[in-house]
């Protein structure tokens, strides 16, 4: 993984602030996200990290400032507009279909390239059966490459938390996304899951060449696996850069270990 | 009618081109190879791994689960006329080192990223190891040393080859003789370095015909190749039995996925070691304990019938109309479906061999109509020894010496076979060759055993484990520790035993009860216990173990030879044999002499007579840190049987 190119700027965010009513969220925020990068946000609870990921997904609408990706700014986009424009998120607790098998949950993923119409679906007639087998086929590569085959037609709602996750992580895949955003992608797993996880993020960066941009509490992973870290506070940026630079930035370390004074 | 591999694998092509060979599920779709392509496959890779410059008589080690691509490996390989050798997919890097630098290996064709890394990981230690080509490309898109090449590159060159050079592939192969060196297999070995086993054309396919034509197996059979390639007996059922047979080899999508492909594929010839058959009925009876009431009775009351009357029905004994009936419809409600949903509706023969399998285990799979039989064999001998007939299926005996095998027993009761498919030798260790293989031809098996009334197999202990009883009643009595071990361990309470007597009066046994079976069943009965040591000294379980053990001793006074190693006395340990403790080996087994020196003051209590002896033992942490257990265990005695002598 070492001769990775990462590209130019790709994802563009200029001077957020997002209020609910008199409670500032974020307070002029700005980073910037390269192509096939590993982009971290972390911070401690509450300050305003999956905000920030709302407003890039498009659900939350910031009073103030601009987000531009690939030099379209997006002012007053909702989140279906996104996710055409080809961003894919995967969430902190998890919104899949729980009575639904592995397979139907990665395949919700393939809804945006569908291109017959339902009632052709519904009733399987041709051009909808071949689109319905070409998405099952690149839906089961995903499945491959997420080394789940053997709970392929389990109700996700009876898989452990870890392998949710990972199908959590396939839905998004399965919408071939050029910028894929996850929140917390390790909350609440044991430590092989959250190798196997980091793992699965590398591969996802290495084979695809997806940029990511993820949210983690743990510091341990997002240095390991991270190429730049945004630090922020109570919604305002404290901190921007590499693992190392970040690691020795002393606002960091106050907000993280507190200082004594 | 001798041949070689690369022959059988032409004919088949000549004669069912597009007959089904192989089958790999990908991509959630079974993926079919036919033996025109396989042929063709074969003859690529071999082309190319020629280029690549693998000559003939040298080695190349083909690493990774069963997958289509790296059986064709194999077979490119000896049609060159150089020696594939399997290794386990499973070892770390450095137990690669002995094998590949022993057999001066030069060429690896490997699964995926993780050999590759395993492969990488040892350049330094195996210099000559330059060509290594991988089947799944994932993960490697950034490898970049030397010598490193996927499977789809080494394909390409090698059909570019054929186009140039159409008659290579078949002049190469008529070149083989059935004398010459087919496999090589590395013995895993407890002590010191492993051996290579030799394997030629002849010794292979000999076996792999005889062991077909007894089971009258034939190419509309189907396997599931779940074992891995490197154990001697996956390499008979998936390679050597399939090129003789022409069956179908399905191999599943991946490790985790084997139960459900089990049920896809239907397979109608199968092998599982005793651990995987014990698996499966636990998670039988954990579900039919989670079912509703009726279907739970339902399937207590026809279990009961099938252990009455299915085994009988299976040897083919006459049986009373009225229990056909119940039996069959059972079969219909019960039977049936189980066997469905275990995958093993089709089976028509199953073996299980390489310990000793439980006989209540082995009776409810016969009971619910498959056709389990055990087999007698080791890599030394290409699997097939001793088989059991279709009617004559018995849990304690390994069955009858099969076509072309004599058996004999040495002296001191080890058992000698002569067989057409003994090895050659152990690679470049003529020690080691002499000392299995003597000039008269017969193979020493170092396992003791005797044939018994019926002709059959039965298989008591390792020759160095057996000893004497030497003063007391039984004097000069057999004594054979594993198979009483054995014996206990079959009763789910109990989950390891050690059994003392080499050159004492009696026998006397240490046990570790199995803390979730004991547990759970104290628990049922309302006996408050603190811990595993407070369990194991609860007068209760000792009557609970003291049954067991007596049941032991009625059926070892059954036998003859064997009622001496009775056991006297038994003790209930206070912790779990554990291999962190030097207790176990890696692999689970006790390690007797070590547990009788750890403890000898338990053992001095056994036989000095004592009703209990305080003990305090350190124990290892998983963490590191080590700690002590004392307790004061309670000794007792069990009743033992007067010989039964056999009724002539």
């Amino acid at each position: 993984m070492s001769n990775k190119k990462i590209g130019d700027v790709i994802l563009d965010v200029q001077n957020i602030s997002l209020r609910f009513g008199g409670v500032k969220a974020l307070t002029d925020i700005s980073f910037d996200v390269r192509e096939h990068e590993i982009r971290a946000i972390i911070g401690p609870n509450g300050a305003g990290k999956s905000s920030m990921l709302n407003c890039i997904n498009g659900v939350y609408q910031p009073q103030e400032g601009s987000i531009t990706f690939r030099g379209r700014t997006f002012r007053g986009m909702n989140s279906r507009q996104v996710a055409e424009m080809g961003i894919a998120r995967t969430f902190q607790n998890l919104a899949l279909f729980k009575g639904m098998s592995v397979i139907d949950n990665i395949m919700t993923g393939r809804n945006l390239r569908m291109k017959s119409n339902i009632l052709l679906q519904a009733l399987r007639i041709g051009p909808a059966q071949r689109e319905e087998e070409a998405h099952r086929e690149f839906v089961e590569h995903i499945i491959d490459f997420l080394e789940i085959q053997a709970h392929r037609k389990t109700p996700v709602g009876q898989l452990p938390y870890g392998l949710q996750k990972r199908v959590d992580l396939g839905r998004a895949l399965a919408m071939e996304p050029q910028v894929l955003l996850l929140d917390e992608p390790m909350a609440g797993m044991n430590l092989e899951e959250k190798q196997d996880m980091s793992r699965f993020i590398l591969d996802v960066n290495d084979e695809f060449g997806t940029t990511i941009v993820l949210i983690e509490h743990d510091m341990g992973v997002v240095m390991d696996i991270s190429d730049r870290v945004v630090v922020l506070d109570y919604g305002k940026k404290i901190g921007d850069g590499t693992p190392d630079e970040v690691r020795s930035n002393e606002e960091v370390i106050s907000a993280y270990l507190g200082t004594s004074h | 009618m001798q041949s070689t591999f690369p022959r059988l694998l032409l004919e088949h092509a000549r004669q069912r081109p597009d007959a089904p060979a192989m089958r790999e599920k990908e991509y959630g779709i079974w993926q079919t190879t036919s033996w025109r392509a396989m042929a063709e496959l074969v003859e690529a890779i071999a082309c190319g791994l020629h280029q690549a410059g693998l000559r003939r008589g040298e080695h190349l080690v083909v690493i990774g689960a069963n997958r289509p691509r790296l059986y064709a490996a194999m077979m490119a390989a000896q049609a060159l006329g150089a020696i594939p050798v399997p290794l386990y997919q499973d070892a770390v890097a450095g137990e690669c080192v002995y094998p590949i630098n022993n057999a001066e290996v030069r060429f690896a064709v490997v699964e995926d990223q993780e050999q590759v890394d395993k492969m990488l990981e040892i350049r330094e230690q195996c210099p000559q190891l330059g060509h290594v080509f991988y089947d799944d490309p994932r993960g490697l898109r950034n490898y970049d040393q030397p010598g490193l090449a996927s499977l789809d590159t080494l394909v390409a060159g090698g059909q570019a080859f054929t186009r140039e050079h159409p008659g290579f592939f078949r002049e190469e192969i008529d070149k083989a003789r059935p004398d010459d060196v087919a496999a090589m297999f590395f013995t895993s070995g407890t002590t010191g370095n492993p051996k290579g086993v030799v394997h030629t054309h002849h010794t292979l396919i000999d076996r792999a015909t005889v062991g077909s034509r007894f089971d009258k197996l034939t190419e509309r059979d189907e396997v599931l190749a779940y074992l891995p390639p490197a154990w001697i007996g996956q390499n008979i059922f998936s390679y050597a039995q399939w090129l003789v047979t022409g069956y179908v080899v399905n191999c599943p999508e991946s490790g985790a996925t084997v139960s459900i492909d089990m049920k896809e594929v239907g397979p109608t010839y199968y092998f599982a070691p005793p651990r995987v058959f014990e698996g499966l009925l636990t998670s039988v009876m954990i579900r039919m304990e989670d079912a509703g009431t009726v279907k739970r009775k339902m399937f207590h009351a026809f279990m009961n019938v099938a252990r009455r009357v299915g085994p009988a029905m299976m040897d083919g004994k006459p049986v009373r109309l009225l229990d056909r009936i119940v039996y069959g419809i059972g079969n219909l409600l019960v039977y049936g479906p189980l066997r469905n949903s275990l995958g093993l509706s089709r089976v028509r023969v199953a073996y299980t061999a390489g310990e000793a399998i439980g006989p209540d285990l082995f009776t409810f799979y016969r009971s619910i109509g498959i056709n389990l039989k055990q087999l007698y064999g080791s890599t030394e001998t290409a699997v097939f020894v001793c088989l059991q007939p279709d009617h004559e299926a018995r849990a304690d005996t390994v069955g009858v010496p099969c076509e072309g095998v004599e058996i004999r027993l040495s002296d001191s009761g080890e058992i000698l076979v002569k067989s057409p498919g003994l090895l050659k030798e152990y690679y470049k260790n003529p020690q080691a060759t002499e000392e299995v293989l003597g000039a008269d031809g017969w193979y020493h098996t170092s396992d003791a055993g005797f044939i018994d009334k019926d002709g059959h197999l039965k298989i008591i202990d390792r020759v160095k484990d057996v000893g004497r009883i030497r003063g007391g009643a039984h004097d000069g009595a057999m004594f054979a520790p594993k198979y009483v071990e054995n014996k206990l361990k079959f009763f789910s309470h109990i989950k390891e035993a050690v059994a003392f007597g080499d050159g004492r009066e009696k026998v006397c046994v240490m046990i570790n009860i199995d803390f979730e079976a004991v547990g759970n069943w104290a628990e049922r009965r309302n006996l408050p216990y603190a811990g595993y040591t407070d369990l194991a000294q609860k007068p209760e379980v000792y009557e609970l173990i003291k049954d067991c053990v007596e049941k032991v001793n009625a059926d070892l006074s059954r036998d003859e030879l064997l009622a001496g190693s009775q056991i006297s006395r038994f003790l209930v340990l206070h912790k779990e044999l554990d291999a962190d403790d030097g207790e176990l080996t890696r692999t689970n087994k006790v390690r007797r002499g070590f547990i009788g020196e750890k403890y000898a003051v338990l053992v001095d209590a056994l036989y000095g007579g004592k009703d209990e002896q305080f003990i305090e033992t350190q124990v290892k942490f998983e963490d590191g840190r080590t700690g002590s257990v004392s307790a004061t265990l309670k000794i007792m005695d069990a009743k033992t049987y007067l010989p039964i002598k056999a009724a002539a």
